[in-house]
């Protein structure tokens, strides 16, 4: 039986219950919601083409600042591309296919950087090298100098700002081009070399070539962080989108101009999508060979062996090591601000909102992935896909999308409810958390999707109708076969939520109730007001819980090797032999 | 009466009709095994079967109940007292291989399904497995877990999805025997599909070859083999050719290889063309044979040669030949008949295949 007859029969026979037909409505309608800012977003692109007016707020904007945003961004994406490149690729190929002292801890310490939010790295890098940074003070102290004796590079400039983001943005091309690497059939390396390659040679032209579509994802999602992040360049000085966004609106208090501007930083991360969707796609062809045997890594000694421990460590030194010290060293200064209550209100309200944005979000993609999976039409299908390109764009450029229907929805709200009863109930939508939430579900949807839709994945339609033919009632599926299953993956978006939720500054900023605060928008005014130190506890809060999904995902690279050994002890498992049927 | 009936039945899916008019009948206790290339609806016909899918047009019985079609429309899966096994198994990953197996023995009580578990295991041969979990089990080891969960609520008919099709080929035909007996032992009425004719030789009592929703015959194996009632069975099932000739006055059919008498099957008549069926068993390599031949292909297969030979006027046969009396290519042999039966088609059918 054919693949698309076997999509068609399950859609048939799922297209029996009423609750099909709600998904078939409810999905796209969902998805339209969750678009909603993004089409605010590519509606004032058009109108600024369109409306006279608008053109001149646009015309302005290109001639006094968006070509050094432009110049800036592109400063940015090359740098960082070019050292996130570097950086992941090789300490992937290291950790994959050599074997060194501390090669087995280094694997999943080089995820560490994950933990780190950019923001908080420039931080601490600022603290400890600026000028009344520790190392600067050493100096000075050691050599008997004082400032402008000596020459030392600044940290709070478009170069320090390349190198904060490499630091922790390497890991997506570590993670997943390693995953390219190990899928490798090593068939084809060994191919390579009774062709009369060497090693090295194998490296460049076959094993390289292959993770070329791996590499290219990772770094265009290295890249999408490098666009959407605020923190790091406001606090560094550096001139780009995000940061015009921010002083358009806040400062100038022109809401139209901010949008013109985050319409134009979406055209840059749209082309990144393209690039990353094209990629992704050929790497599934790449991939296509399914491998038993793996080459056993290559022994390295002596020099070289210190050489790969070196390329290896120093990512994880400065990409998680010194930062986490300096934060640490802070919180223990500050030691003071532990003990006020006001701090832990803040805990307490961080974690509150943390924990309603996952909820929410999980519920919706729940709904969505069941939506799709009971109803496999190509307009379901679609509506799934849209309502994930939340993790592409910018948290600005939501936040923006999402103040602006919220404001005038809750003005005319304002007006209705004035003129019909007399009173003025404020800001519903935009005024309170509502607005994040909302915000929050759009930029962070596609995780939870991804995360859940797996966990279905796993459980094949057949296993449902096994269930069927055994006697359960559907209800009865759900509760007995469908709950214990996704518990985990449903566990797992959620703490992926709770934990970029916790991260997240740009977004949180714009849409924030007056007065309200979170860890991270604490940590940043602490550090915007130089005061770095009182800093240190609420960033290194965030830090702890940054760690819990570098946890999940190491765990999950070394269920994979686990996986492979047994897959080597017993003939494949089923679902190695089918492969799911994406939908 | 029949314990499994289907009467002319149509399913379609997304408006394409994938089951077209196929019925067939099971006996209490009897296999049956739907064979055919990939795409031909035996799968849909299955699942149709199971109560995973409606028919469209006509309808099936379980034991002179009908459940699809009629006046009843649609009885549910959970209602029809149908065992399956799927083709990944769809084993219960977080439950043990006990729990897997007395999933549904729901309404027996706690002593009750562990006798049963415990025999179920013994049938399969996993005896001590009942502890383990799905996924520390060999795909063979799950094959009969899964088998024995279908088999636990003792259903009237045990419908079989392609089985064997993830597991290595020595272990297919020993769980397919396996799978015979087991069936046979708790009197259950089974129906399997496959693409493999060993496998369904193998297992069943009946056998049918669909293609492209048709059921294009419904017979017993050996019936499918030697007296196919369409070419496309013929080619499908076994190795052979269709020699073209004619049947002259006498009834005989004149072809390159002769003058060919025997029974005729098949509906063709006096002063026809037809082209006939030459399995590799109908020829015999003889010294003393009437016909000569070329051989121009030859096949090891262990215990005998397959040999494509030519004969004068061009057209190819194949022969089979122990393999201790071995024929170099090129070297010319004898042939002699050894049919019992003739297998004729109407000449032409072959071209539009």
């Amino acid at each position: 039986m054919t693949l698309s007859a076997v999509k068609q029969s399950t859609s048939n026979h799922a297209a029996n219950g009423s609750s099909s037909r709600l998904s078939r409505f409810s999905v796209p309608l969902v998805a339209g919601v969750i678009c909603l800012p993004l089409l605010v977003v590519i509606a004032a692109f058009f109108i600024g083409i369109v409306s006279p007016e608008q053109r001149e707020v646009l015309q302005h904007l290109w001639q006094t600042v968006i070509g050094e945003y432009v110049r800036h961004s592109l400063i940015l994406l090359v740098g960082v591309g070019v050292l996130v490149l570097v950086i992941g690729v090789a300490t992937a190929w290291l950790t994959t296919a050599c074997r060194f002292p501390g090669v087995s801890w280094l694997r999943w310490a080089l995820l560490l950087p994950f933990a780190m939010p950019a923001y908080i790295t420039a931080y601490t890098y600022a603290g400890m090298l600026g000028f009344e940074g520790s190392l600067q003070t050493w100096l000075r102290v050691t050599f008997d100098l004082s400032y402008g004796d000596y020459w030392f590079p600044e940290v709070r400039s478009i170069g320090g700002a390349v190198a904060m983001l490499s630091l922790v943005f390497f890991p997506y091309v570590y993670l997943i081009t390693r995953a390219a690497f190990i899928e490798q059939s090593s068939a084809a390396m060994e191919a390579g070399r009774t062709l009369g390659l060497g090693p090295w040679a194998s490296f460049w032209r076959i094993a390289l070539p292959m993770a070329r579509p791996a590499i290219a994802t990772g770094v265009t999602l290295a890249l999408m962080e490098t666009l959407a992040d605020y923190g790091t360049v406001h606090y560094f000085g550096v001139t780009t989108f995000t940061t015009g966004i921010f002083r358009t609106w806040y400062g100038m208090g022109d809401p139209i101009g901010a949008l013109q501007l985050a319409s134009i930083l979406m055209t840059f991360v749209v082309v990144l999508m393209v690039i990353e969707r094209s990629s992704r796609a050929k790497s599934r062809f790449h991939s296509a060979g399914r491998s038993a045997t793996r080459t056993t890594p290559h022994q390295l000694k002596g020099g070289k062996a210190w050489l790969a421990f070196a390329v290896c460590f120093l990512p994880v030194l400065f990409g998680f090591l010194l930062p986490a010290l300096q934060l640490a060293w802070w919180s223990i200064d500050r030691y003071d601000i532990w003990l006020q209550p006001s701090f832990w209100n803040l805990v307490s309200n961080t974690v509150i909102l943390a924990s309603i944005a996952a909820v929410v979000t999980v519920l919706l993609a729940l709904w969505l992935c069941y939506g799709k999976r009971r109803m496999p039409v190509p307009l379901v299908r679609s509506s799934v896909g849209l309502a994930t390109l939340g993790y592409a764009i910018p948290g600005v450029v939501i936040a923006v999308g999402v103040m602006v229907p919220l404001a005038w929805l809750d003005n005319r709200l304002i007006g209705l409810s004035q003129w019909a009863l007399g009173y003025n109930p404020g800001l519903i939508f935009s005024g309170t958390i509502f607005a994040l939430i909302f915000a929050y579900a759009v930029r962070f949807l596609s995780v939870s999707i991804q995360t859940v839709d797996s966990g279905l994945t796993q459980i094949r339609p057949s296993m449902d109708e096994s269930a069927r033919i055994l006697g359960l009632k559907p209800k009865e599926i759900l509760a007995r076969i469908h709950f214990p299953l996704l518990r985990t993956s449903v566990l797992t978006a959620t703490i992926l939520v709770f934990v970029d939720v916790l991260k997240e500054l740009p977004a949180t900023l714009v849409l924030r109730p007056f007065n309200f605060n979170t860890l991270a928008v604490r940590a940043h005014e602490m550090a915007s007001d130089e005061r770095l130190a009182d800093a240190g506890p609420p960033a290194l809060m965030i830090v702890l819980a940054g760690l819990i999904p570098v946890i999940l995902l190491s765990r999950a690279m070394g269920r994979r090797k686990a996986d492979e050994q047994a897959a080597h002890a017993v003939e494949p498992k089923p679902e190695e032999i089918y492969e799911p049927v994406k939908a | 009466m029949s314990l499994l009936k289907l009467d002319t039945i149509e399913v379609a899916l997304g408006g394409n009709t994938i089951v077209n008019q196929v019925s067939l009948s099971l006996e209490a206790g009897e296999i049956g095994c739907l064979l055919g290339p990939s795409g031909c609806g035996k799968t849909t016909l299955l699942r149709a079967i199971a109560g995973f899918e409606q028919v469209a047009d006509g309808g099936i019985w379980l034991a002179d109940e009908q459940v699809s079609g009629g006046q009843v429309r649609h009885v549910e899966p959970e209602h029809r007292g149908i065992g399956m096994v799927f083709q990944d198994f769809a084993l219960f990953p977080h439950l043990s291989v006990a729990d897997n197996i007395g999933f549904g023995l729901r309404k027996a009580s706690q002593g009750e399904k562990k006798a049963r578990v415990a025999e179920l295991l013994e049938h399969v041969g996993l005896e001590g497995y009942g502890p383990r979990y799905p996924h520390q089990l060999s795909g063979g080891q799950q094959q009969r877990v899964a088998l024995a969960r279908a088999l636990a609520p003792r259903p009237r008919l045990l419908l079989l999805d392609e089985p064997f099709s993830s597991l290595d080929a020595e272990l297919r035909e020993s769980l397919a025997t396996q799978v015979r007996d087991v069936l046979k032992a708790e009197n259950i009425t089974g129906l399997l599909v496959t693409h493999d004719q060993q496998e369904a030789f193998a297992m069943a009592d009946k056998a049918g070859m669909m293609y492209r929703g048709q059921l294009l015959q419904w017979d017993t194996p050996y019936g499918l083999y030697h007296r196919p009632a369409h070419h496309l069975v013929a080619d499908f099932i076994g190795h052979g050719v269709l020699l073209r000739g004619h049947i002259n006055q006498q009834g005989c059919v004149e072809t390159p290889l002769g003058c060919l008498h025997g029974e005729h099957f098949g509906n063709a008549g006096v002063g026809e063309v037809v082209d006939v069926l030459i399995r590799p068993d109908d020829i015999v390599i003889d010294p003393a044979g009437e016909r000569e031949a070329k051989i121009i292909a030859r096949g090891f297969r262990g215990s005998h040669f397959l040999y494509t030979a030519q004969l004068p006027g061009g057209a190819e046969v194949l022969c089979m030949a122990p393999s201790h009396s071995e024929y170099q290519v090129g070297s010319q042999i004898r042939l002699r008949m050894n049919l019992d039966h003739l297998v004729l088609f109407h000449a032409g059918y072959c071209t539009t295949a």
